[in-house]
């Protein structure tokens, strides 16, 4: 295969704590070398060269907590189309969570996903596992044949599991195989019917207040077992100041915790839902503005260890309801870049922070390829322009639902080029 | 209704809530609403106003006197009064709200008045619809013309609102009618009080412009009005209080919880009335006991808001 280097690019690799102008020396499907010293023994013969004056090179983003409607609801998203849209956001691999239908809970359905993907996909899908079977809360799935299938992580999904006996046996379980129990909290009492963030803005809406309650329960459950059993936990997506605290805490006490944040929370809060606005119905919902900064001081500090852009693909069936009735979730794979980079443009993270927590932090936790522009690694990477302003356009999204919380946006950073493995998948 | 015609032009097309309604409009829809009053005692109690228009009532949970109230404000107004019955519609076939809507708003309605139990359901109908939309009650979000009826029966009675001392009694938590009424009273300069048990108070209500008392002792010491709430059946039994019982001997207002009030404060009720829950008979059916005015009044309100929004001096060139 033929040798491509890209040459004069700002180059920031999180996982070399890397940031420098220079050059990327890609030969078929890894890097060659990248960095200043890249080029010391000369242009490579026949190498075609692309000057990169002006624009930075990353490790393509590892999107740990992308929902996709296939099986079972392709009218939402299929594999192919939210491969699609990575690849135009720079996302290069992403993990598929299992609520799907059939639930991703056996070794089939695993292979159905990496079946599927090889053929119609063009970024990395790794499917995460079930926890329970049908997503339940109850009986164990069988993590370890699921692991040897190709399962990076164990997840229910968008249900949080009730008990703290399956809770407990799942983190003990785990550890033997290594794996990952990934967690989304939220109380389902505490929580009821409730559709939007607690508090004054909910009240005046006549809308049911989710408490931050609700999220910290069992959250600090959780880091209790996970200290206990010594199993790998991490909490998918955390949204208030108490449970980063909490976080600080079980991290600061040797607990293994790591934590990650939906780029919603990161960028947005409860006053977006304006007048019943669906598309910012999500969850965890929206909360108030100072547990929007806490999200942003925690993901500098480190406390939260990735950002996620939870995709969350919904039909107009789905979100064209009264807003108590409208499904949660919102679709981010394209904007997940822009949205972050807001934080570096806005001087409150620094630029290698926070292409560490959508690349290189998710591969780390998870055990994946990519994340990292090293000698030998996939040429997983994407060129970006940092300061290219550009307005978020319905039409223009790939994915196949719509329900963009960023629609009408002007964001700052834009991708030009995706490889995956060396191959071109998107171009702007 | 001459009086009506030479009254300001009304600058809204819809009317979902109190909120974003200033104290001109307010005054304005109080204004036209007692002119109405008199339509209804006559003997001949139809006007022309509202001829060749026609009125869908759309309601999604079941309601007596709202739906009829609506449906008789129409009438005699002139205008055709179609009633959605949702119990036997497509509805239960699974259709949504937004193609109920778009079916009804294509055989060119002029004004849709819908009830709905999802807040928001009304603010989402009128995105949709072409023509004006009246909020008969959406959820816990709010029922406009429900305390515009209230601050219609007060000023009849008292002369005024701003300045009076308001008590609203009971369930605010789950309920439309106090939120239309703190933001109603409020925007004319009345002082709100409210009394319930702590876990019927919705969230953040001490930042709702309200005075938040616990006892009805501090709540109806010196009040103009005590305006009381219904209570539902299945908030009774433990969910949010232990029992009836215990309810009512809080906060059930009878006639020694009454005497600290001023002697001749107004007492209220948006019905249906719990007697013995919310209330003793012997105060709804007592002589501070206003609430047969708030029914009469309604049906005023009613005629008043529909007649302001489709006012034929902004409508006549709103053909879409």
């Amino acid at each position: 295969m033929s040798i491509t280097v890209f040459e004069r690019a700002r180059i920031v690799d999180p996982s070399r704590g890397l940031d420098e102008v220079g050059t990327v020396i890609v030969d078929g499907g890894t890097v060659v070398a990248a960095g200043a010293s890249a080029l010391n023994q000369g242009t490579p013969d026949g190498a075609v060269v692309i000057d990169c004056t002006g624009k930075t090179i990353i490790p393509g983003l590892i999107d740990a907590r992308v929902f996709i409607g296939e099986p079972g609801g392709e009218h939402r998203e299929t594999i192919a189309s939210a491969s699609a849209a990575a690849a135009a956001g720079g996302v290069t691999s992403l993990v598929m969570m299992p609520d799907t239908d059939p639930v991703i809970d056996n070794v089939a359905l695993v292979e159905f996903v990496l079946r599927t993907a090889r053929d119609t996909a063009q970024v990395n899908i790794f499917p995460a596992a079930a926890i329970t079977k049908g997503l339940d809360g109850h009986e164990m799935t069988e993590f370890g044949l699921l692991r040897e299938a190709g399962a990076v992580a164990f997840t229910d999904g968008r249900h949080t599991i009730g008990s703290a006996m399956v809770m407990r046996r799942a983190l003990t379980y785990a550890r033997d195989f290594g794996a990952v129990i990934m967690h989304e909290t939220q109380d389902a009492d505490l929580a009821s019917s409730g559709v939007m963030n607690e508090g004054l803005y909910a009240s005046w809406l006549g809308l049911s207040g989710i408490p931050r309650e609700a999220e910290l329960i069992p959250l600090q459950r959780d880091i209790a077992l996970a200290r206990l059993t010594r199993g790998n936990y991490h909490a998918a997506k955390i949204s208030t100041a108490m449970s980063a605290a909490a976080v600080a805490k079980a991290k600061a006490d040797g607990v293994k915790v790591t934590a990650g944040v939906s780029v919603n929370s990161l960028a947005l809060n409860e006053h977006d839902v304006g007048e019943y606005r669906t598309f910012f119905r999500l969850a965890p919902p929206l909360r108030a503005e100072e547990d929007r900064l806490a999200m942003v001081d925690a993901l500098r500090d480190g406390t939260i260890d990735i950002v996620v852009s939870s995709h969350d693909p919904q039909d107009v069936d789905t979100k064209r309801l009264p807003f108590s009735d409208a499904a949660a979730g919102a679709v981010g794979l394209e904007t997940l870049l822009g949205v972050v980079l807001r934080h570096h443009h806005n001087d409150e993270v620094p630029l290698l922070r926070l292409i560490d927590a959508v690349s290189s932090a998710p591969a780390r936790l998870f055990g994946l390829p990519g994340g990292t522009l090293k000698p030998r690694a996939a040429a997983d990477l994407a060129v970006v322009d940092l300061d290219e302003p550009w307005v978020v356009r319905e039409q223009d999204l790939r994915s196949r639902s719509k329900n963009s919380c960023f629609e009408g946006a002007r964001l700052q950073g834009r991708v030009l080029q995706t490889l995956v493995g060396g191959r071109t998948v998107f171009q702007a | 209704m001459t009086e009506a015609q030479s009254l300001p032009l009304y600058p809204h097309r819809h009317l979902l809530g109190i909120r974003g309604l200033s104290p001109v409009d307010i005054e304005l829809l109080l204004d036209r609403a007692d002119a109405a009053v008199s339509i209804s005692r006559q003997s001949e109690k139809k006007v022309s106003t509202l001829r060749g228009r026609t009125q869908i009532n759309l309601f999604y949970e079941s309601s007596t006197r709202t739906q009829s109230s609506f449906e008789l404000a129409g009438k005699r107004l002139g205008a055709d009064v179609m009633n959605m019955s949702v119990a036997s519609s497509s509805v239960k076939k699974g259709e949504t709200l937004i193609d109920t809507a778009m079916t009804l708003n294509a055989m060119r309605p002029d004004i849709l008045i819908i009830r709905h139990q999802s807040a928001g359901a009304a603010a989402l109908l009128a995105q949709k619809v072409g023509c004006s939309v009246v909020n008969a009650g959406d959820g816990a979000h709010e029922h406009p013309t429900q305390a515009l009826l209230d601050a219609l029966t007060i000023r009849r009675a008292k002369g005024r609102i701003g300045g009076l001392t308001v008590a609203i009694c009971g369930d605010i938590l789950h309920s439309r009618v106090a939120r239309s009424n703190i933001l109603l009273l409020n925007a004319l300069g009345a002082r709100v009080r409210v009394v319930a048990p702590s876990t019927l108070l919705p969230s953040g209500i001490a930042d709702m412009s309200v005075e938040v008392c616990p006892t009805m002792a501090e709540g109806l010491k010196g009040a103009d009005v005590v305006m009381m709430l219904r209570l539902q059946r299945e908030r009774m039994a433990g969910a949010f209080v232990p029992s009836v019982r215990e309810y009512f001997h809080y906060f059930g207002l009878d006639a020694k919880k009454l005497q600290v009030a001023k002697e001749d404060a107004l007492v209220m009720h948006p019905g249906p009335m719990n007697r013995g829950v919310e209330i003793a008979s012997e105060i709804a059916d007592g002589p501070q006991s206003v609430i047969q005015e708030q029914v009469e009044m309604g049906v005023a309100v009613r005629m008043a808001v529909m007649e302001a929004l489709l006012d034929p001096r902004r409508n006549q060139d709103q053909t879409a």
